[in-house]
């Protein structure tokens, strides 16, 4: 028996037995995320369905010390839900009610357990979607959305869920619960929606959230165009986004994941590409129509295979399915692997490529690469077998070095992942010890006991806290 | 102790620093266009950043450019111009003399915010000295980042109370090939609320949506040339209503005199107060009744107010109605109106930043 039962026991003032989770087989699922080298037993699960339960087990939580993990669906590519040994896990999929949904005013009030896409159905019957669209919405909820600032491939013009949360109530680390930002699209002083969102669960969490709707678009033209190599179709993006176009998204696939995207899916995409480019216009259908002929232009000369263009929405949806199951169709094809999403500036796209195909080359180890080419988001696939002695470490250095590539050319080690437990280190490769310090400083002034999400973003090593102060 | 007014001037980051370290108390000031905010109140240092201007990374392929908070913005967007590129927010008072950092700081955007988003969903990066004096840098230069928390979304609507920008990086997108405008007169408010909200929901991407009471829509289209008339066309239809058009020079004339509020009278204070479609009508009618003028921007979520007697007034009816002012255009120190939401955890933030209080608490 571990020495902290008797603690854990003190949660049955909260919650009913059944909702308290502490036998290793109900732990299991638990003790990781979708970064899977990484595992960690706690000391229970917690099973809220209010937010009044959320806000007593924070409370509980920092008055016993304990630190606390909360947790969507456990999708996170970069360990950010990963528990801590003597901490609990807040499972918040429970809390699921879109409190409200207001087509007049275009927003959705929601709880943190909601999946991302359970929004934009809601809102369909309005003509209204909830624009982020990582490739995990069917699952991936909007709590852990929020946390993690997620992306996905529609970005490029929409922006991340920090451009779409408007207002925010909040359970803070030690207790307090707060409210701000609101209703509007606009505001007044500091944004602070803007700073809670993406801070990885290291303020507090989230009971509930107001997110703005959009009009879902009235045309979409979706073009497919196949290359001979990768470079190519990463130098067809410079020249796209050089038109002065503002597409939707610009994806980019490589052999190695088209070809798993069609053992798994059966996406149609065409057999003897070495790269394909996804461009999607939208909007209205005039505009697109005139946009299409101005975005074919500018495709031809880039020498591709293949232009296809989506002919009816089955189409269009075929080829989304087989992009956004890309990941899971390329883990088919190896036992383990990592996601990196490091950005470069768009210039540095093809740089970036012949780079990592070269430290595959020099590490042995398959990369597949998938990304929101649009915005210089690389999404590296690196392929490993954990069952091998030392590829995971080796996985983990090529990663590394990646990471590092972005850095030195002016980018960023996550656009859209977060750092997690993954990246702790590169983080402050990105930033100075400052930097770090003050961040630390504005963390300890919403959590002075560092108990929300415990270990994750700062690297290990703690810097000087102290800086300046 | 600092003497009523004084004022430096610094040309470096480190002077900044050293400034900020020395000094009991600083308001941190731009180009000095939104009176109300930069206008010190007490006894305070100003420090006035005109120094800190010029654009130190701008390659037109990367859509993204780096400047001292002190650049003008009519500057950036004349070396944007020149490559085709703008930024969308339509930033304020840009042809009076704002500057990026005062921009920022006061977190105001424009008419095309309704398209394209606010100044917070266009800041990619930031420098800045926080209240110890520390030189901290946020975000990056690229389009999309997750790494480290969003200190440039957090300096939006600061109001120097955070920090002292110093450098900022932006993103720009590719400016439209062609714009026209519509001016649509309605019998009364309630007419065209109800046009505003429908125009919201629908598929039509509109540019700019606004309404100056009692009933007149403002509806921007832009885009490529040849489907521009076609667009037009389909959107007189959908309004069912009688539309002016207006192109070229008028029409450009429409949206600068917009941002730079040249409809506001001289003398009176400026307001912008954040606003729902829903909740227009009530704060309609209680400023039809005060004679001030109106206009309520962004899809009628923000509402801009020409308040010409004394301010308290204001902040009682936006009490009342349970919304919050922030004054542009005004008196020193009464910028906060009516009911601020999050001040508690707004308090945390200032702590962590401003441990000292060198910012003032407004």
């Amino acid at each position: 028996m571990r020495r902290t039962v008797p603690l854990v026991d003190a949660l049955r003032s909260i919650y009913p037995r059944d909702r308290i989770l502490t036998r290793p087989a109900e732990l299991a699922p638990y003790e990781s995320d979708a970064l899977t080298g990484f595992r960690s037993r706690p000391l229970a699960v917690v099973l809220p369905e209010t937010q009044d339960e959320v806000i007593a087990t924070v409370r509980w939580c920092y008055r016993k010390g304990v630190p606390f993990v909360a947790r969507g669906s456990g999708t996170s590519l970069s360990g950010g839900s990963l528990p801590v040994e003597d901490g609990i896990v807040i499972a918040l999929n429970r809390l699921n009610r879109i409190l409200r949904l207001d087509p007049e005013e275009r927003i959705a009030v929601v709880e943190p357990g909601v999946p991302n896409l359970e929004v934009s159905r809601a809102a369909a019957p309005y003509g209204l979607s909830y624009a982020p669209d990582p490739s995990s919405q069917a699952v991936c909820t909007i709590g852990g959305n929020v946390a993690f600032n997620s992306g996905g491939a529609h970005c490029l013009k929409y922006g991340m869920t920090a451009n779409h949360v408007l207002g925010i109530k909040a359970v803070l680390a030690d207790g307090e619960v707060v409210r701000f930002g609101g209703e509007s699209l606009e505001g007044v002083g500091p944004d602070l929606v803007g700073i809670f969102v993406g801070s990885e669960g290291l303020f507090g969490i989230a009971l509930e959230i107001t997110l703005r709707l959009v009009p879902r678009p009235e045309a979409y033209r979706t073009v497919l165009a196949a290359y001979r190599s990768l470079l190519e179709a990463g130098e067809a993006v410079a020249r796209v986004v050089a038109s002065g176009l503002l597409p939707g998204a610009i994806e980019i696939m490589d052999r190695l994941s088209l070809e798993a995207a069609e053992a798994a899916m059966g996406a149609g995409y065409p057999r003897d590409a070495a790269a394909v480019l996804i461009v999607e216009l939208e909007g209205e259908e005039p505009e697109v129509e005139s946009e299409l002929r101005q975005l074919l232009e500018v495709i031809r000369p880039s020498g591709p295979l293949e232009v296809r263009l989506a002919k009816d929405e089955a189409e269009r949806q075929k080829i989304w399915k087989g992009r956004k199951g890309a990941f899971s169709a390329v883990g088919r094809l190896s036992p383990d692997y990592l996601v990196q999403d490091g950005v470069v500036p768009r210039t540095k796209l093809a740089q970036a490529l012949e780079e990592i195909e070269r430290l595959s080359a020099a590490y042995g180890l398959r990369v597949a690469n998938v990304f929101h080419a649009g915005d210089g988001n690389l999404h590296p696939l690196i392929l490993y077998d954990g069952r091998n002695p030392g590829e995971l470490e080796r996985a983990e250095a090529l990663a590394g070095e990646i990471l590092r590539m972005c850095i030195r050319l002016g980018g960023s080690i996550t656009g859209e992942h977060g750092v997690g437990v993954e990246k702790r280190k590169y983080l402050a490769e990105m930033f100075t010890e400052t930097d770090l310090a003050v961040m630390r400083r504005l963390r300890h002034a919403m959590d002075p006991r560092e108990l929300a999400n415990r270990g994750k973003v700062f690297p290990p090593e703690p810097v000087a806290a102290t800086v300046g102060a | 102790m600092s003497p009523v007014g004084e004022l430096v001037r610094p040309s470096t980051a480190t002077e900044v620093q050293e400034i900020v370290r020395e000094r009991r108390s600083v308001l941190p000031r731009g180009g000095g266009t939104k009176t109300a905010l930069s206008t010190p109140a007490s006894e305070v240092t100003v420090l006035d950043l005109s120094r800190l201007s010029g654009v130190l990374e701008y390659d037109p392929a990367e859509f993204t450019f780096t400047a001292l908070a002190g650049t003008p913005v009519r500057a950036v967007e004349e070396m944007l111009e020149a490559h085709g590129q703008f930024l969308p927010f339509d930033p304020p008072f840009s042809a009076s003399g704002a500057t990026l950092g005062g921009t920022v700081a006061s977190g105001l955007s424009g008419p095309r915010r309704y398209r394209y988003g606010g100044v917070r969903d266009f800041v990619l990066g930031v420098r800045f000295v926080d209240g110890t004096g520390a030189l901290v840098r946020g975000g990056g230069r690229v389009v999309k980042n997750a790494a480290g928390f969003d200190f440039p979304k957090l300096m939006v609507g600061s109001l120097g109370q955070l920090g002292v920008l110093v450098e900022l990086t932006f993103k720009v997108f590719p400016a439209r090939r062609a714009h026209a405008t519509l001016r649509v007169a309605y019998a009364g408010f309630e007419e065209a609320v109800e046009s505003l909200v429908r125009l919201g929901a629908s598929h039509f991407d509109l540019e700019a949506l606004e309404l100056h009471p009692p009933g007149i829509l403002w509806v921007r289209v832009g885009g490529l040339a040849e489907s521009l008339e076609a667009r037009i066309a389909r959107l007189v239809a959908f309004l069912g209503a009688r539309a002016e058009i207006l192109r070229g020079e008028e029409e450009r004339a429409v949206w600068e005199g917009a941002r730079e509020f040249a409809w506001v009278p001289p003398g009176t204070c400026l307001v912008k107060v954040p606003v729902t479609p829903r909740r227009l009508a009530g704060l309609e009618a209680r400023l039809a009744r005060s004679g001030a003028l109106r206009r309520y921007s962004v899809g009628g979520t923000c509402a801009w107010v020409a308040w010409p007697g004394e301010l308290g007034l204001l902040h009682r009816m936006l009490v009342e109605l349970g919304l919050a002012g922030l004054c542009v255009l005004g008196p020193p120190g009464r910028g906060k109106l009516g009911e601020w939401e999050g001040e508690a955890f707004a308090r945390r933030v200032r702590r962590a930043l401003d441990p000292h209080g060198k910012f003032g608490t407004g």
